[in-house]
């Protein structure tokens, strides 16, 4: 069952049924190697911030306009006594069924763009549109899933906080709502516990439910604030699966914030990493190639290590110099230490 | 070595374990009436609290009844059987029953008001900042002046009728709830608010929806606070001030029986005063309890 909205992209080879099962070689059949090379290897010149639109690849396009659109955004904390910014100019497009994450350390913005994304935290500049139409509030078409576990009512079960949001926003009538809820538990594999009270279920089965009732809304962009940060690492895991099985079954659009290079890399079909202090657009990078298989492959270590550079080497533009190391494979014992979840 | 500090980590230094071989075990197979087995009978009558409570309540009385033999002065300390006796006998003949009704019936109405007031104060105060400090203030004056005090105020301004009662019971409940209420909502978490405008709820559904049911073990014990000085002042304006609107009340009894001399209907009264607050203790607040924040894990 497929989103209504959405097109599959054609450039997608990877991620068709099983395919995060093959070799990390395969994908790339996908794309130009001159383009994979290009990219990967050599870049000749860094992506200014100030005009991302230069940047993007022209592939990218080819499935129209952009869903979500960031647009030269400013967002400023207000405190008692100071104005801070949080994120500086930022400008991002985020398109229908794509996997967008936003990548950066603490104190970049991610989170606050996300909110902002939301319509909970206002933009002192640019505008943020959704299909076209300015974000100014918060409402049902952009559902979010916190990283918190408190994000769901205890006094409701599970089912009825499935149902929730579908009746709170009134796009279905109970019976409706009770259907979808039971088609979405179905599909996070929740069903038995759908009387159950939240604090009876573990930390990975409440983010489950989080996922279900944000998902049975068919909201028009899913946004997860971390999600997977709260649980342990052999969770985080299985629960990275499960949302590649369901953005696979249902291509819905998500914009995902982590501080995880390889769970950017993982989850994500394109990455957008974020400088700290205050947050700027630093690079873009595609990760469609990758899935849950890659790690450990020469081109996923390549990427992890780029990413890695991007984020903690702020003062150097990119010259050629540092792409040599890169463009080496990395010596085994390293490559074995980074495969740790 | 004679010479390692007091301090130093003790036992050899560089100890290494001996390196054992692996081992790979089948996993034994346990009995299903090892995995889960039921307590025995006793520990399990005495999970439930009410038999536990009546226990100590038995305690209690035979202390009461023991102590009262040995002052032997049924004037000042009549004994246990004696005080069952005489409320069993104004039970039966219905005197204390409807007294009772009487105290009670004001109490309820008064209640009521109190709470829809402290629910109207902590709405405007959520919804606006001037709000706040509006509910703030007027609780930091009026919560710890006593009803009680206020009880001749209100008498010359309302008469001696039903409604200075009232007004003194709406003082006593309205502010400890409209705090507990106000401190409750304070206390949601933000990821929730968050969820519940993500949704697209907002006034009196978001009040309603998110704030109430995620405020409500405040809520609760607001409205057991409140209970409670209310049921003692209006036992205490009945006591002091006499009769209630002519018909007298609980209080009255227990001032008349005092004016009497009759120390058993005095401690009748007061054992009937007990016996409603622990049951409304018992049959409302604890069930209530039970089916919302103790259902909800959100409190033990």
């Amino acid at each position: 069952m497929r989103w209504p909205h959405v097109f599959a992209q054609e450039g997608d080879v990877a991620l068709s049924r099983g395919s995060w099962l093959r070799s990390a070689a395969e994908p790339y059949a996908s794309l130009a190697e001159s383009e994979l090379a290009d990219r990967l290897v050599s870049r000749a010149h860094p992506i200014p911030s100030a005009a991302p639109s230069q940047a993007l690849p022209s592939h990218a396009v080819q499935a129209g306009a952009a869903l979500l659109e960031v647009d030269q955004v400013s967002i400023d904390y207000v405190t008692e006594e100071r104005v801070l910014r949080a994120t500086h100019q930022v400008s991002l497009q985020v398109h229908a069924a794509e996997r967008f994450v936003l990548l950066g350390a603490s104190g970049c913005g991610k989170s606050t763009l996300l909110k902002a994304m939301a319509g909970f935290v206002p933009v002192s500049e640019g505008a943020i549109r959704l299909a076209g139409k300015r974000v100014e509030g918060p409402g049902p078409d952009r559902v979010m899933v916190f990283q918190e576990f408190d994000q769901l009512p205890p006094w409701k079960t599970v089912r009825q906080n499935v149902m929730f949001p579908l009746l709170a926003s009134r796009r279905c009538s109970k019976a409706e709502a009770r259907e979808r809820a039971d088609l979405y538990l179905d599909k996070v594999g929740l069903s038995r516990f759908a009387d159950v009270h939240p604090h009876q279920l573990s930390g990975g089965m409440k983010q489950r439910v989080a996922i279900a009732r944000a998902l049975a809304m068919h909201p028009q962009v899913l946004l997860m604030d971390e999600p997977f940060a709260a649980l342990d690492a052999l969770t985080r895991r299985r629960m990275q699966e499960e949302l590649l099985a369901l953005w696979d079954e249902l291509r819905f659009t998500l914009v995902f914030v982590t501080h995880s290079i390889e769970e950017a890399l993982v989850v994500g079909s394109r990455v957008a990493i974020l400088s700290p202090h205050p947050g700027r657009l630093r690079a873009e990078i595609n990760a469609h190639a990758f899935g849950l298989a890659s790690g450990g492959s020469a081109e996923f270590e390549a990427a992890h290590q780029r990413i890695h550079r991007l984020l903690f080497d702020e003062d150097r533009a990119g010259g050629p110099s540092t792409e040599t190391a890169s463009a080496s494979p990395q010596p085994a014992p390293a490559q074995a230490l980074r495969r740790v979840a | 070595m004679a010479s390692t500090p007091v301090s130093a980590w003790p036992g050899a230094a560089k100890a290494q374990a001996p390196v054992r071989p692996e081992a790979e075990y089948a996993l034994p197979d346990v009995p299903q009436q090892l995995t889960v087995r039921r307590l025995p009978l006793a520990r399990r009558l005495l999970q439930h609290p009410a038999l536990r409570k009546a226990i100590i309540l038995v305690v209690l009385a035979i202390i009461w009844e023991l102590a009262a033999r040995w002052q032997d002065n049924d004037l000042l300390l009549p004994t246990f059987s004696q005080t069952a006796a005489t409320l069993l006998r104004d039970l039966a003949n219905g005197e204390l029953l409807g007294k009772a009704a009487v105290s009670l019936g004001i109490l309820i109405q008064g209640y009521l008001l109190g709470v829809a007031g402290a629910l109207l104060l902590t709405v405007l105060a959520v919804s606006s900042q001037w709000g706040r400090d509006v509910l703030t203030t007027l609780t930091s004056m009026f919560n710890p002046l006593p009803a009680i005090a206020l009880l001749p105020l209100a008498l010359l301004w309302l008469g001696l009728g039903q409604a200075s009662l009232l007004a003194v019971l709406v003082h006593s409940v309205l502010w400890p709830l409209a705090l507990a209420t106000y401190a409750g909502f304070q206390s949601v978490p933000e990821t929730l608010r968050m969820a519940g405008r993500n949704y697209g709820l907002r006034g009196a559904r978001y009040v309603l929806q998110i704030l109430v049911p995620a405020a409500l073990p405040s809520i609760l014990s607001g409205l057991k606070i409140g209970w409670a000085f209310a049921w003692r002042t209006l036992i205490a304006a009945e006591l002091v001030f006499g009769a209630s609107s002519g018909k007298g009340g609980l209080g009255w009894y227990i001032f008349q029986s005092r004016n009497e001399l009759y120390t058993d209907q005095v401690f009748a009264g007061l054992a009937l005063v007990i016996i409603i607050g622990l049951l409304v203790e018992t049959l409302g607040f604890h069930q209530l309890e039970r089916v919302t924040v103790k259902r909800w894990g959100v409190q033990r």
